[in-house]
């Protein structure tokens, strides 16, 4: 099971430390430990923006970007060059220590939640015993951060963005949790490490994967829809419409500060990917028994391009939601699955294991999941909009009164410029 | 079932997505600098001056009438007229432009100076291609740069020369015929002065310039 291939990294660093004096040892280990994760996941951020950029162009039958070096590959240097090359703008109303701080705090919280990914077999930064709950309070730093932004710039839209921002990561923090407790529950430790070993376990060649159970599948589709609206990717980009409020919470922000909010939005996308496939996808165990002589690391990272690749899909596809659409699927759709999810979870436990159990616990799941949908486009009834500065009232039962005051003027528009 | 739509449009993308990479016709992107559109024939651009047979300076239709000059809206035309003469494209003696300029950066492509061109001198181009490190001089075009040939100009617009070619053809034969005309005449009054008669054809054209 110890491949030397698969443990390259470990075996690197503990040749590594082997040299260096034992007091300075804890503080070379932490540096260690820390510096591949810092150049990964930003290497990985870049490597993202152009696939992204190149998917979502063929998505829309187009090239995308192809002109800098071969196939476009040296697009993200290029971007780089000119994010940091460009004029850094503060309003002059604006915060300026809060305006500075609030891009270094958003790529600071995103690169925190990494300490308890497990990126592959004794790859954990930090085994802490609450390793879940620590990256969910430190993913919510980057709400924080979204309101100093969107405060301190002084701008309208930016503060609408921000406000959106906050009350829509908030909406979503509750499923995102949620859906998380049920593997809690099965697994019966908040440690990272733990739920990820006990998933690399296989029967046949099979692995106990915490999808391939029926309250693991819904699980992990609220688990990516609320980790969508969390790191404010499309069809949950309301926070920085381009089309309604430009770029909302950043739209003041410009070079490299800009490019901070950019990679920190990146990072908590890859955050939350990396917790769904600890979650739910068994970190980095290998998906069929025989595969494990792949080192465990590819794994994760395989699994986490196809999470990526899952997102750009959704982003080609879909229309952005509106903010009372989001809310609504938020509390009246999502928030009741996932509280649904988690009692499934205590039927599946309570329930000796074989093919009743797997029987039970899908009816358990098809049914609500019915009847909650049929209802809710049911009791959905499209409403006359109104505008609440208007004195007279839109509707078909006052077209009286609608028609002497639309069509009044228009009837008597000669009159006036005769005197 | 909620999610029916979703799934509807994610097959969409997906088809687009690996359409894309089997079929050629799915791109509708041209790659500019390596692949081009085929031209149209309206095309038209920036201005040309038209000149006939081998050589752009003896060819050249333009007799620095000025006309162009004056009607041109942003005003991108400067004309210098010579003190000498040169045959004209029908083979009148006509003074040329000593000076013609052309700045592309203030020209707004408007054909004014062809349509008021009662020489069929000045066209357009439908040359794109005009990117300059030099934004002062590297837009601004003297009369060597702006002359093209008939040729080229039978080329780009084909059905558009033709008409000219015919006209000028005809206005050749004209001149030629007249001029033959009273040669003959003068030559058959009497045989002494031969060469007077050709003289005084290119005269009201100059004045109607003046």
């Amino acid at each position: 099971m110890t491949l030397p291939l698969d443990q390259l990294f470990v075996l690197t660093k503990q040749h590594l430390l082997a040299h260096i004096p034992t007091p300075a040892q804890p503080i070379a280990s932490a540096i260690l430990s820390v510096t591949p994760i810092l150049i990964a996941f930003p290497l990985l951020f870049a490597i993202t923006t152009l696939l992204e950029r190149k998917g979502l162009g063929r998505i829309q039958n187009r090239y995308g970007p192809n002109r800098t070096g071969p196939l476009g590959l040296w697009q993200p240097i290029a971007d780089g060059i000119k994010s940091l090359t460009k004029e850094d703008i503060v309003p002059h109303t604006a915060d300026h220590a809060v305006h500075l701080l609030a891009p270094i705090l958003i790529a600071a919280a995103s690169f925190l939640g990494y300490a308890v990914l497990p990126i592959g077999r004794n790859m954990t930064l930090l085994n802490l015993n609450a390793g879940v709950l620590y990256f969910f309070a430190v993913g919510s730093l980057v709400e924080l951060a979204v309101f100093m932004a969107g405060w301190s710039s002084r701008s309208k839209y930016s503060l609408l963005g921000a406000m959106r921002a906050i009350a829509q990561m908030i909406s979503y923090e509750v499923p995102l949790v949620l859906a998380s407790v049920s593997v809690i529950m099965q697994s019966g430790s908040l440690s990272t490490v733990s739920i990820v070993e006990q998933q690399a376990t296989y029967t046949g060649i099979f692995p106990h994967w915490n999808i391939f159970t029926p309250w693991g599948i819904l699980g992990f589709a609220l688990f990516m829809v609320a980790a969508c609206a969390e790191s404010n990717r499309s069809p949950f980009d309301l926070p920085e419409g381009e089309s309604e409020i430009i770029a909302g919470y950043y739209i003041e922000y410009s070079g490299f500060k800009f490019a901070l909010f950019f990679l920190g939005e990146y990072l908590g996308m890859f955050a939350t990917s990396g917790m769904a496939i600890t979650l739910f996808l068994g970190g980095w165990s290998a998906p069929l028994s025989f595969l494990t002589f792949i080192p465990s690391y590819l794994w994760f990272f395989l699994k986490l391009l196809v999470l990526i690749a899952g997102f750009i899909w959704v982003r080609g596809t879909l229309p952005r939601l509106r903010m009372d659409q989001l809310m609504s699927l938020a509390w009246q759709f999502i928030l009741p699955l996932a509280i649904l999810n988690i009692f499934v979870v205590g039927v599946w436990r309570f329930l000796p294991s074989g093919i009743l159990r797997w029987l039970i616990c899908t009816i358990l799941i098809i049914i609500p999941f019915t009847f909650l949908s049929r209802t809710l486009k049911k009791i959905k009834k499209f409403q006359t909009r109104t505008y609440a500065f208007v004195e007279y009232p839109i509707t078909s039962t006052a077209s009286p009164l609608c028609n002497t005051v639309l069509t009044a003027p228009i009837a008597n528009s000669p009159e006036p410029q005769q005197p | 079932m909620i999610g029916n739509g979703i799934l509807r449009g994610l097959t969409e993308t997906a088809r687009n997505f690996f359409g894309s990479y089997t079929k050629k016709e799915r791109l509708t992107t041209i790659q500019y600098p390596e692949e081009r559109l085929p031209q149209i024939e309206a095309t038209r651009d920036f201005p040309f001056l038209v000149y006939d047979g081998p050589d752009w300076h003896e060819g050249m239709r333009c007799v620095a009438c000025q006309i162009c000059e004056k009607e041109c809206p942003p005003k991108c035309i400067v004309i210098e007229k010579s003190k000498d003469k040169k045959p004209d494209a029908v083979g009148k003696p006509q003074f040329y432009p000593a000076i013609f300029n052309i700045d592309i950066s203030v020209c707004m492509s408007c054909q004014i100076c062809v349509e008021v061109c009662p020489f069929d001198a000045i066209k357009m181009d439908v040359e794109y291609d005009l990117p300059t490190d030099d934004r002062f001089t590297g837009l601004l075009f003297d009369k060597q740069r702006l002359s093209k040939s008939n040729t080229y100009y039978n080329q780009i617009h084909p059905t558009e020369a033709a008409a000219v070619d015919t006209a000028l053809a005809e206005e050749r034969a004209k001149a030629e015929a007249k001029a033959k005309a009273a040669a003959e005449a003068a030559a058959a009054k009497s045989a002494a002065p031969p060469q007077a008669a050709a003289q005084p054809a290119p005269q009201p054209i100059s004045g109607e310039t003046k």
